[in-house]
């Protein structure tokens, strides 16, 4: 008979362990979709790997993808943490995009400075603007923040196209239904010439260390995860909850608007409709695999990264479609669940103890 | 304001209201069996996905409209299966699990549906349900067009809300049904099975959703293309909560949903100078909002909803 | 009552992680015959109970179950249904109903196959009320069970037994919720049905009704069956040393001087979440160095009261006021911060967060403090040392301070609480059910800490279903029902009984 028993806290070895081995599991299993798709299985592999490190650009590019992801994923572990179920980052990033294009497109003509940072400031307030709406809905109605945030995201992208076809389109486009291009002085620098990575990527960093230091370390880390772990006895020790929440909420939101200020301000450019490939919902499977750690956030972005890059590049090769990324990362997603629960019972068969491990 | 009295009195109008319903009736039905267990199902808009696909290609590879369906069905229970799974005996976060489902089902579809069909510029297309044409009844005034002459699928619709009212509130199985969504305690000290009753509900309601996105490429349209569910599975979610997971009203907020929709694409036409058209494209969205804002506060939850029970812990 | 015997437990033992639950424990019970189970908390009667009833799988042993002609066989173990088919039924202590069905469905849950299309409910009316009838069980059919009372669901819950002819009855300590005279009715009903041939098993740890009411009793310490005897050989203070094997001293409550007001509840309505778990402009003083017992079947405003002193619900109206100081806006902050400590009820839920550890626990209500904090950033060597000292000084038991506190004992998870509640030195103690699941040396700890609390000047307000704890420790009582108290001078447990059922004495 089998049964199953929680185990007693997790070792450091496995926390880190478990998401790098689901990864792995997840990369060794495409090998079934690329063998129904006809696709030769090393020379598909090679292709993903050389596509990634296979040169200084391949590499560069792998970063610059991984930036608005590092962004996404912290917006969702953070909020994650408090049991705060933001899956609209991708909607919130397309607000910070659009506050980039407002503000930095002409409105303002002043040094890169002063622009820069206002860009950045307005970003993640346009950002933090759309989780705290639903946060708020939550607390007051108890409406549930999955779908309402889920909704917006299609109401935001909607908005969007009115916008990019109206009020933020750009008179020189041609038509097309774009922005007009950010000012030169209120682009985020490059890190390095001929490579498009950019500064968007320090600035991720940045946070990531930040939000790890301040989780584990600051009173406001400790009451987040109180509140997440058990709102019931959170509140009843005293810790404000509902301000705890609006409070995780605006910084989830202000870390996807960076994601949508990153991308247009960083890298593209201009804003258009297609300007995330679904980063938000992205940064979800890298919040999870990172074990909702912010550290572990930057470490699984790389790898997401390099999983659509590499397939991108495979797929150009080979003839096999690029959802093949896409169906890597989910099952990398399901095999972290799974390993999650292995690592957190034992599943113990007849008299003798198997652990799981 | 004449103009929207005559829309609302048009048969054409409730035609599409209902023809518009018929996948978030399929979709709220499954989701409200779900969450009846106690299971929230966030994998609903994957396997609307992969309801379309897989009903499409196996009509495309020639198993015939009603073998899509089936194909579908099925297709919606496995992935149902494997969400119980993960939620029911391994208890993990539902939300979590959802929406790896979701991503799952999604990209598994669209994998597929790429790597059979690889090198085509506009999506292929096979034969849909056609309105059925039932002698007498399709011939009746405005209820002949706005009812009988909708296709197989919006019946097959109809026919489910029945069933599922039916099986909740007539038969043995409902009340065990709504009893494991209520206290999995009372259902295994009964000597019944919590996991067996949970799982079993997922799956039916899975096969449900599927049923939902089948509609879509077998019925309203002929093909599949990316990005055609587009959010018809949260709606649904959101649908639940205002439907109080009971099946007639399930079926009303279904239809007042399609009405609103079908009522902003033909006031497009009429101020569209005036409004811009996103605002229409929005309005369904902002109206779920709206639905469960409104219902949220007063909703009855089904009280072991998101709790996971594992045997043999008391 | 017949020597025929209709149950033979052997050998039945059964171990969580490193705890051995149930070690070789045998049992034999007759026809007619009520047995009570007895052992402290922590004994193992209920772990026993479940491998009867198949919730749990024994590591060993066996279960025979003889049949109606007296045939043995042995039961299928782990299955609540065969348990159920072998004529096996259990009250469980907390119960196990839908409560958005009503006791018609509820009682058919699982007695009609799944696979039938249409159902019966006017035959399993008829029967229920045939049921109802001889038993002398009677409770509303058609109400939802979430709107019935304590007593008549635990009716529904027996009920459910009868309708599927059970032979063998288990009640797990099925007079924890129930006033006296509740408590007396229904071991008359189940004498009645004993004398019909049903063999009933009761749990208790209440050494007195099991004297009242049982046959025989067979008491459990520590996992295993130390002894049975015939209740007419049997005296409390012999089954006591059976149960703890050594003599236990229960702290004695010495008259103590009472000093100021600490808390005053004028004219104070709150809104709960049922109808009758209110307040209605509810009176209560509170004095320093008194522990004021507040005596009730729960369901009657407990929860009502304790949400308001710990600050977790709003009033409607009235006032609160600590040490003459009314209370202006009510939340968990202020009220700790004003120096109330609380002994939550429910100690997983609002007690403790599991997954966090001990050290941490034991900081969630002073984090924001200059001992704990500096410039936001948490001082980890200070707060590594507070949890150290007071692990020491409440002697709170498990794998170390950094381990999360999910991991403890209940006891030791109240001694965690404990410890966090009087490091602070509070004026007015909120004690809400603080000994429930606990052994009895666990309870006596906390027993010890209340009436040191009340040596030391402060108000302590002692909510408690335990009528005997009650009046071991409480200096005045207030008996509460229907949201309204009534104060009372009487120790007679037939006179609170009464107060407590909303009858006058």
């Amino acid at each position: 008979m089998i049964r199953i028993e929680a185990r007693g806290s997790q070792s450091l070895a496995w926390k880190i362990g478990l998401p790098i081995i689901s990864a792995i599991l997840a990369l060794i299993l495409a090998a079934i979709p690329l063998t129904l798709a006809g696709a030769p299985i090393l020379d598909s592999y090679a292709q993903m790997f050389s596509g990634v490190f296979g040169s200084k650009f391949a590499f560069s590019e792998m970063l610059t993808r991984a930036t608005p992801l590092i962004f996404t994923g912290l917006a969702a572990a953070l909020a994650f943490r408090a049991k705060l179920w933001n899956i609209g980052a991708e909607g919130q990033l397309y607000l910070g995009a659009m506050a980039a294009a407002a503000i930095g497109t002409g409105v303002f003509d002043v040094s890169g400075m002063i622009l820069i940072p206002t860009i950045i400031l307005f970003g993640c307030a346009a950002g933090a603007f759309g989780m705290i709406v639903p946060a708020t809905l939550k607390i007051r109605f108890g409406a549930d923040e999955v779908v309402t945030t889920l909704l917006l995201n299609f109401i935001i992208i909607i908005f969007l196209q009115y916008m990019l076809e109206g009020p933020l389109k750009d008179p020189m486009g041609l038509g097309w239904p774009q922005s007009s291009p950010i000012l030169d002085q209120g682009m985020l620098p490059k890190v390095m010439d001929r490579m498009r990575i950019h500064y968007g990527l320090i600035i991720a960093l940045l946070c990531a260390a930040f939000a790890q230091f301040m989780l584990v370390r600051s009173v406001w880390g400790f009451k987040l995860r109180a509140v997440g772990e058990n709102m019931n006895a959170a509140r009843h020790a005293g810790i404000p909850v509902n301000r705890s929440l609006l409070t995780v909420a605006a910084l989830s939101g202000a870390l996807a608007g960076l994601a949508g200020v990153s991308e247009v301000a960083g890298l593209k450019g201009y804003l258009t409709a297609d300007l995330s490939p679904g980063f938000g919902y992205t940064g979800i499977v890298v919040a999870m695999l990172a074990g909702l750690s912010p550290a572990g956030v930057v470490i699984a972005a790389l790898f997401i990264a390099s999983v659509f890059v590499g397939a991108d590049s495979m797929s150009r090769a080979m003839g096999v479609s690029s959802y093949l990324a896409d169906l890597v990362v989910a099952t990398a997603l399901l095999c972290v669940l799974l390993g999650g629960f292995l690592s957190r019972y034992k599943i113990i068969t007849g008299v003798s103890q198997s652990g799981g491990k | 304001m004449f103009d929207i009295l005559q829309i609302l009195l048009s048969e054409s109008f409730w035609s599409a209201s209902l023809r518009i319903a018929t996948p978030l009736i399929f979709g709220v039905l499954g989701a409200l069996l779900c969450e009846k267990s106690g299971v929230l199902n966030l994998g609903i808009e994957g396997i609307f996905v992969a309801g379309a696909m897989v009903g499409w290609m196996a009509v495309w590879l020639g198993a015939g409209l009603w073998g899509g369906v089936l194909a579908a069905a099925l297709a919606g229970a496995l992935f149902g299966l494997l969400h119980g799974i993960l939620t029911v005996p391994l208890g993990l976060s539902q939300h979590v699990s959802g929406l790896a489902i979701t991503l799952f089902a999604s990209s598994l579809s669209y994998f597929s549906y790429r790597t059979a069909l690889p090198t085509v510029s506009s999506p292929p297309r096979i034969s849909p349900f056609q309105p059925l044409d039932i002698p007498i009844l399709s011939d009746l005034p405005f209820i002949g067009p706005v009812l009988f002459q909708q296709t197989a699928l919006t019946f097959l619709a109809l026919f489910c809300v029945f069933l599922v009212w039916y099986v909740l509130n007539k038969t043995a199985l409902g009340v065990a049904i709504k009893a494991v969504g209520d206290n999995p305690n009372s259902v295994d000290a009964q000597g019944l099975s919590v996991y067996g009753l949970r799982i079993g509900a997922v799956m039916a309601g899975s096969a449900l959703m599927a049923l939902g996105g089948a509609f879509l490429t077998m019925s309203a349209f002929d093909a599949f293309f990316f990005g055609m569910v587009n959010g018809r599975g949260w709606i649904c979610i959101a649908l639940v909560i205002f439907a109080s997971w009971r099946p007639g009203k399930a079926l009303l907020g279904a239809i007042l949903f399609g009405a609103f929709d079908a009522l902003q694409v033909r006031l497009q036409t009429e101020v569209g100078a005036f409004v811009p058209s996103q605002v229409f494209l929005a309005a369904p969205y902002i109206l779920s909002i709206f639905a469960l804002v409104i219902a949220a506060r007063r909703a009855e939850y089904p009280r072991a909803l998101l709790t996971p029970w594992f045997k043999g812990q008391r | 009552m017949n020597s025929n015997k209709v149950l033979s437990l052997k050998n039945l033992s059964k171990t969580f992680g490193s705890v051995k639950a149930n070690e070789n424990v045998s049992l034999d019970l007759h026809r007619g015959e009520i047995l009570a189970l007895l052992g402290e908390n922590g004994a193992g009667k209920t772990t026993l109970m479940n491998m009867l009833f198949g919730h749990y799988m024994p590591d060993s042993g066996r279960i025979e179950v003889a049949d109606d002609a007296g045939h043995f066989s042995d039961l299928v173990l782990g299955h609540p249904q065969a348990a159920i088919a072998a004529g096996i039924g259990m009250v469980h202590q907390h119960f196990t109903l839908a409560e958005n069905l009503d006791a018609v469905d509820n009682i058919m849950l699982g007695a009609e196959p799944l696979t039938r299309m249409r159902r019966n409910r006017h035959e399993a009316e008829k029967k229920i009320n045939a049921l109802m009838e001889n038993s002398g069980l009677s409770t509303p059919l058609d109400v939802p069970a979430g709107r019935l009372t304590v007593g008549e669901r635990q009716r529904v819950e027996i009920l459910k037994a009868l309708y599927r002819n059970v032979r063998i009855l288990v009640l797990d300590e099925p007079t924890a919720v129930l006033t006296p005279q509740e408590a007396d009715t229904l071991f008359e009903n189940i004498a009645t049905m004993a004398a019909e041939g049903l063999a009933v098993i009761f749990i208790s740890h209440k050494l007195r009704e099991v004297l009242a009411f049982s046959h025989r009793i067979a008491v459990l310490r520590l996992g295993k069956n130390v002894g049975e005897m015939a209740t007419s050989e049997a005296d409390e203070q012999k089954i006591a040393r059976m149960m703890v094997g050594s003599e236990t001293s229960l702290p004695i409550r010495q008259a103590a001087t009472t000093g100021a007001p600490v808390l005053h509840l004028e004219a104070l309505s709150v809104v709960g979440r049922g109808r009758r778990d209110s307040l209605k402009a509810v009176n209560l003083t509170v004095l320093g160095g008194e522990i004021l017992g507040i005596a009730g079947v729960s369901g009657n405003g407990q929860a009502a009261l304790a949400g308001v002193l710990s600050g977790m619900m709003t009033p409607e109206a009235g006032k609160i006021i600590l040490n003459n100081e009314e209370v202006s806006q009510i939340d968990p902050a202020q009220m700790i911060a004003k120096g109330v400590g609380r002994i939550p009820e429910d100690r997983h839920r609002d007690g403790i967060i599991g997954s966090m550890s001990v050290a941490e626990n034991m900081i969630i209500e002073g984090v924001d403090g200059h001992r704990f904090q500096k410039n936001g950033l948490l001082k980890r060597e200070n707060i590594t040392e507070h949890a150290k000292a007071l692990s020491v000084e409440y002697d709170v038991r498990g794998p170390g301070i950094a381990a999360p506190a999910q991991l403890l004992s209940g006891g030791n998870i109240q001694k965690l609480i404990l410890a966090r509640v009087f490091d602070k030195k509070p004026l007015l103690i909120l004690a809400n059910q603080p000994t429930r699941g606990l052994d009895m040396g666990a309870a006596a700890d906390v027993a010890r800490r209340l009436i040191e609390a009340r040596s030391r000047g402060a108000g302590i307000v002692l909510i408690s279903e335990d009528l005997d704890e009650i009046l071991r420790l409480a200096d005045r009582i207030l008996v509460i029902h229907d949201g309204e108290f009534a104060e009372t001078h009487t120790r007679d447990r037939a006179e609170l009984g009464l107060l407590m059922a909303g009858q006058a004495a």
